[in-house]
Parts: C-alpha cells; sequence; structure tokens
C-alpha cells in the first residue's frame, strides 16, 4: 500500500513537471526561434523552420547577419537615442514623481487634496486617447535650446522625453509606498528643526529603495519599447529610438536572418537585465496590481 | 492624516509643483483639446483657417442608416435573378444625388441582411472603414479580456504550488512581457508566414500534411484571430503576477481550515479563493479593457489594417487619419469616441462588480 501512495504522489509530481515545462516551451520557443535564425543564413533559416534544427544553432552559423543589420541601417545611433531618452527620462521621473509623492503624504498644503485627485483621475486616461491632439501640440510649442528659441518640437530628444516624465501611476506608487512610512519619525525630524530637504534626502529616500527600483523598471520597460509616439514624431533618422528603427527592416524584401538580427540585438540586453533581477521586475508589475 | 504634518504651502507647491505641471501640460491638456479639436477642421499644417463645425466630424464618422429594398421584378412580375442570387436596384441610385434621400448622400453599403421575404435591409455607413475598426476593436476585447484573465488565473494558480524550481518558470512565463510587442509582432510574423512559417510546419507535422498551409495573416477569417492569439502569448504574463500578489494576500489560515474541514479542490477554490480574488478580478479586467482598447502596434507591424480592412482598429484609425493624412479634428474625433467608450465600460464594469449590500 505505502508503495503505491508513493508512486502516485512521485508520478503526480512528474505529470506537474511536465504541465510546467510544456507551458514553458509555449512562452519561450519564438525567443529562441528568434536567436537561433539571427545566426542562420536566409536561405538555411527558412529551411530549419520545417523541423526542429529552428531551435539549434547548427548549419552554417555566424555573425554576418549582425553584421548588415548594421550596415542597413544606422543602428548604433538608434541604440544611442534609445538609451539617451530611456535614461533621461527614467532619471527625472524618479526625482519629480518621488518629490511630488512626498509632497502629498508629508507636507500639508493647501490645494494638496484636489490635486491628487486630478493625478488619479488620469489614471484612466489611455496615452492612444491624447496622442493625437498631444502631437498637434508639441508640433507647435516653442523650446529655448542652444540655438535659441525655435517652434516645434519635432524631430528632437525632448519631444520624446518630456511629455514622459511625470505621470499619474509614477506618482500614486510614491504615494502608496511613503504612506506606509513612520510618519512619527518625519514628525521628530521637523521638530527638532531639519529642512525638507534633509528629511527627503537623509529620511526618506533611504527607506525607500524598494519604491525607487519599481518606479524605474516600470519606466524603464515603457519609455524602452515606446512606439507610437517616437513613429509620429521622429521623421529624421538621427532622433529614432531602436523600435521605430525596425521599420528599415520589415519594408517589401524582407531579409530575415537580418530581421532575426536586429530584433535579438535590441531585446537580449533587456532580457539578460530582466534574467539578472528578475525578483524585481515581477515585483514591479505585482505593485501596480495593489489596489488603493 | 491631513493635519499631522506641519503646513508649507512653499514646500508643497516646490516639489509637488514639478510633476503636477507636467501632468496638466501633457496629460490633462491634450485630453481637453481632442474635445476642442474634434468640433473644428483643425490641420497639423494647414494654409487654410481653422474653422468651428460642431458634430460635424461625429456626424462623418458615425452616421449609419438602413434602407430595405424589394428585389428587381421583370415585366412578369418574377424576380430578376443574377448570380443565381435576387438581384436588388442599385443603392448608388440612392445615396448619389438622390434629391428625395438627401439624409443617405455619400453613404455606402456596410453589410446586409434578410429577414426572411423578398426585401433585404441594408446598412448603410457613412464611413465604412471607421465601423469596421469599432466592430474589430469590441471582437477584440471581448475575446482577450475573459480569456487572457482566465489563462492568466490558470498560470497564477499553477505558480503558486509549492515545487522547488517554482520560481524558474514563473520567470519563463514571465518572460514575454519585458519583451516590445513591436517586437513580438515582427517575429511572429515569420512565425504565421504562410509557406515557410513555424505555425504551418507543426500543424503539417502533426496532422500529417492533412492541413493545408494557411496564410494566417494574409487571410481575412483568420488574421484578427492571429493577432488575437499572439496578444495573449505576450501579455498573459503581466497578468499573472497580478493575479499571485492576489492570491498571496489570502490568509493560509483559511486553506488550513478548509484541509481540517476535508474540503474538496473545487470547494477550496470555489469559497476560499474566488472570493478572496474579488478586488484582484475587477482590477485585472479593466486593466486587460483599457490596454485591449489601445490596440495598435500588432497592426501596424502585421498587417496595417488589412486584409480588407478585417483589422482595422479604432486606434489605428485615429492614427491613420491624425498622422498619416494629418488631420487632426478626426483623429481627435476618433480619440474622443475611444474614451467615452473606455469610460462607459469601466464604468459598466465597476457598476456590475460593486460590492453587493
Amino acid at each position: 500500500m505505502a508503495m503505491i501512495a508513493a508512486d502516485n504522489r512521485g508520478l503526480r509530481l512528474v505529470t506537474r513537471y511536465a504541465v510546467l515545462v510544456l507551458i514553458a516551451i509555449i512562452f519561450v520557443f519564438p525567443l529562441v526561434f528568434m536567436l537561433m535564425s539571427s545566426l542562420k543564413p536566409d536561405q538555411q533559416l527558412l529551411e530549419d523552420s520545417s523541423n526542429l534544427r529552428a531551435f539549434l544553432p547548427v548549419g552554417d552559423i555566424s555573425l554576418t547577419n549582425y553584421y548588415e543589420a548594421f550596415q542597413r541601417a544606422p543602428v548604433a545611433t538608434f541604440v544611442f537615442n534609445s538609451v539617451l531618452v530611456t535614461g533621461v527620462t527614467v532619471a527625472l521621473s524618479l526625482l519629480l514623481c518621488s518629490a511630488a509623492g512626498f509632497a502629498f503624504v508629508f507636507v500639508n498644503w493647501k490645494g494638496r487634496d484636489t490635486l491628487l485627485a486630478l493625478l488619479l483621475a488620469t489614471l484612466i486616461l489611455p496615452f492612444e486617447t491624447i496622442a493625437i491632439p498631444l502631437l498637434m501640440m508639441v508640433a507647435h510649442l516653442p523650446w529655448v535650446g542652444f540655438d535659441g528659441l525655435s517652434w516645434g518640437w519635432l524631430n528632437s530628444y525632448h519631444v520624446q522625453i518630456v511629455p514622459f516624465i511625470a505621470d499619474g501611476l509614477t506618482v500614486f506608487l510614491f504615494v502608496q509606498y511613503f504612506k506606509d512610512l513612520p510618519g512619527e519619525l518625519i514628525e521628530a525630524a521637523r521638530v527638532e528643526g531639519a529642512s525638507w530637504w534633509q528629511i527627503y534626502r537623509k529620511i526618506v529616500m533611504p527607506l525607500s529603495g524598494p519604491i525607487f527600483a519599481t518606479a524605474a523598471i516600470l519606466k524603464f520597460l515603457v519609455m524602452y519599447n515606446q512606439y507610437l509616439w517616437p513613429l509620429m514624431v521622429t521623421q529624421e533618422e538621427g532622433y529614432r529610438p531602436v523600435m521605430v528603427g525596425l521599420q528599415y527592416f520589415f519594408q517589401l524584401n524582407v531579409a530575415w536572418g537580418e530581421v532575426m538580427a536586429y530584433l535579438s540585438l535590441i531585446t537580449v540586453p533587456v532580457l539578460a537585465f530582466y534574467l539578472y533581477l528578475q525578483k524585481a521586475f515581477i515585483a514591479s508589475i505585482a505593485s501596480t496590481g495593489v489596489k488603493g | 492624516m491631513a493635519s499631522k504634518f506641519t503646513v508649507s504651502n512653499r514646500t508643497g507647491w516646490l516639489m509637488a509643483g514639478p510633476a503636477v505641471l507636467l501632468i496638466a501640460s501633457f496629460v490633462i491638456l491634450p485630453f481637453f483639446l481632442a474635445f476642442y479639436f474634434s468640433f473644428t477642421t483643425q490641420r497639423l499644417v494647414s494654409p487654410n483657417a481653422t474653422e468651428f463645425v460642431g458634430m460635424a466630424n461625429y456626424r462623418q464618422l458615425l452616421g449609419v442608416a438602413t434602407v430595405t429594398l424589394d428585389p428587381v421584378r421583370d415585366d412578369s412580375g418574377a424576380i430578376v435573378m443574377k448570380d443565381g442570387e435576387p438581384e436588388y436596384p442599385s443603392l448608388r441610385a440612392l445615396t448619389r444625388n438622390n434629391p428625395d434621400r438627401p439624409d443617405l448622400a455619400g453613404m455606402r453599403e456596410w453589410f446586409s441582411f434578410s429577414l426572411g421575404g423578398d426585401s433585404k435591409t441594408f446598412v448603410l455607413a457613412r464611413d465604412v472603414v471607421f465601423m469596421k475598426a469599432v466592430v474589430n476593436t469590441f471582437i477584440f476585447v471581448l475575446i482577450v479580456a475573459p480569456v487572457q484573465a482566465g489563462l492568466a488565473l490558470g498560470l497564477a494558480l499553477l505558480i503558486n504550488q509549492r515545487l522547488k524550481g517554482i520560481n524558474v518558470f514563473r520567470a519563463i512565463y514571465f518572460m514575454p512581457v519585458v519583451v516590445s510587442i513591436v517586437v513580438v509582432s515582427l517575429l511572429w510574423r515569420l512565425i504565421y508566414d504562410g509557406q515557410s512559417g513555424l505555425l504551418n510546419n507543426l500543424l503539417g507535422a502533426i496532422s500529417f500534411g492533412l492541413i493545408p498551409p494557411i496564410d494566417w495573416l494574409g487571410t481575412p477569417s483568420t488574421a484578427l484571430g492571429s493577432i488575437i492569439a499572439m496578444s495573449i502569448w505576450q501579455a498573459v504574463g503581466f497578468h499573472m503576477v497580478i493575479w499571485l500578489s492576489g492570491l498571496q494576500t489570502i490568509s493560509p489560515t483559511l486553506y488550513e481550515a478548509a484541509a481540517i474541514e476535508g474540503a474538496s479542490k473545487w470547494q477550496v477554490f470555489r469559497y476560499i479563493t474566488w472570493p478572496g480574488l474579488r478586488n484582484t478580478a475587477v482590477l485585472i479586467l479593466i486593466v486587460i479593457t483599457m490596454q485591449a482598447f489601445g490596440l495598435f502596434s500588432q497592426i501596424d507591424v502585421m498587417t496595417n489594417g488589412g486584409p480588407l480592412d478585417s483589422t482595422q482598429t479604432i486606434v489605428f484609425q485615429a492614427i491613420e487619419r491624425g498622422y498619416g493624412k494629418q488631420d487632426i479634428s478626426t483623429g481627435s474625433a476618433i480619440s474622443v469616441i475611444l474614451f467615452v467608450i473606455v469610460l462607459s465600460i469601466s464604468l459598466i464594469q465597476r457598476w456590475l462588480t460593486r460590492e453587493k449590500t
């Protein structure tokens, strides 16, 4: 009897793992296919897709496709633009949204509750519903740069950065987190005569590592993966980010090997970053689901 | 909470001001501008002055009418047949310069149906492409919202087991979420390819060649379905994680009590897990619905709205007109229509899932 029970348990365990593995295959096979195909010449890539060789690094393996991709499009420029726009936006977003969260939770000022309610209301506005009027707006805004005053923000870095620095969700995440910090600590520091800046810098920031990580990861994913907005506001390739740069690769004659090389090039660093900080990534998505 | 901290208007405005100002300028202002532009003839660049046209853009987009016609009969009274179907009078006679029906001017046939008898009812729309876009978007949302939420819950329950190495599987299921939907779309174009696509090869192999290759994205009846499947594949991990965090808020003592009482697995799910996930369920449904209505990138990369407008969507139309044709006013009107739809649906969802007292 005991042995049969043990066998059953063993069998159940095997079935469970089999189900988990089968589902895992569904989620990874396109990504493995992308990576392997990026190493193969077009002819072989298409032949291999009829059998399991599609998922193996076999045959005529080389980095030629990567080289060709750099020949076809200014890949380095696209990568630089994406890194710049994403980096600056994330940094400014953390600074301004955390400061706002701080003011909403710890400082008592006139208009606070009304403004917070207004910011929360923007959460129900999908970006797609404001994209077109925003396009019209930025096409006519003034900008003071190194060459003096100019009109219209199209084809620039700031048109990709400024509208996305602050958003309701990021402020909201900081507000939620700060609410759970010990308020007495801040009040005591105030009584001791600490300035607001000192409190923010010396008390709140050191306690808030996790929420800064969460906000940074969410913003990073949104910014790096942006497509619709840069597609509309950057006609000059000098300002285009990696996702819009993709367009160079799906014109009439699709050279699939090059496409896969470019896709791998812009995806693998993000995947590596994700796998490295896996727990933080998942925690940040989970935190958007915490009901306020 | 409100008066616990020292009052400092200056600090408050100084710290919250920049973020508030940016959100007001780049989120709230464009939202109101959308309404404003939708009542005008605004174009991105135009030599002509912009005029105020009231509801004209909305009438142009949403104008729908029906006409019921009797089949054409010959002198003896028999129905004239053409290609095995009864022939009906030309709709063009009604929609082009017909002084009797000025309301139908410029409309085109959207679809037609017959309620028995010989007569047939034609539904005309002023903007047939937009109507198709609205229908496609609703189909997308109505399939994606329940299927994706359901699959995500299934995955979350699977991942919530206590098994060695379960975190590895969680990490893998979540992986497509961090990959851009643009990358995913281009990748799946090769998987869905009509000749050498992986999917056709797989189907051919498991059916021993019985299933012929299908041009998944090039066939009107399969294009939208293919995009739906891919979109769920990409995003399901996102909602799995949200379900998972909901699952973890349920007190373990409830499960222990159920185990002592000898409850079945289904009973545990029905009476403990599901009630505990109520708030999460509402949130997930609203979030998926909002995301699904924004369907754009997949269309832009994979089909461009085709074949035969079978994958046109509301946002794709808003961008095609507002940006592609530089028609800001129509693009804005579509944006407003989308906003009204999203808002009404989330209000309905909230009302349907309200706490019953």
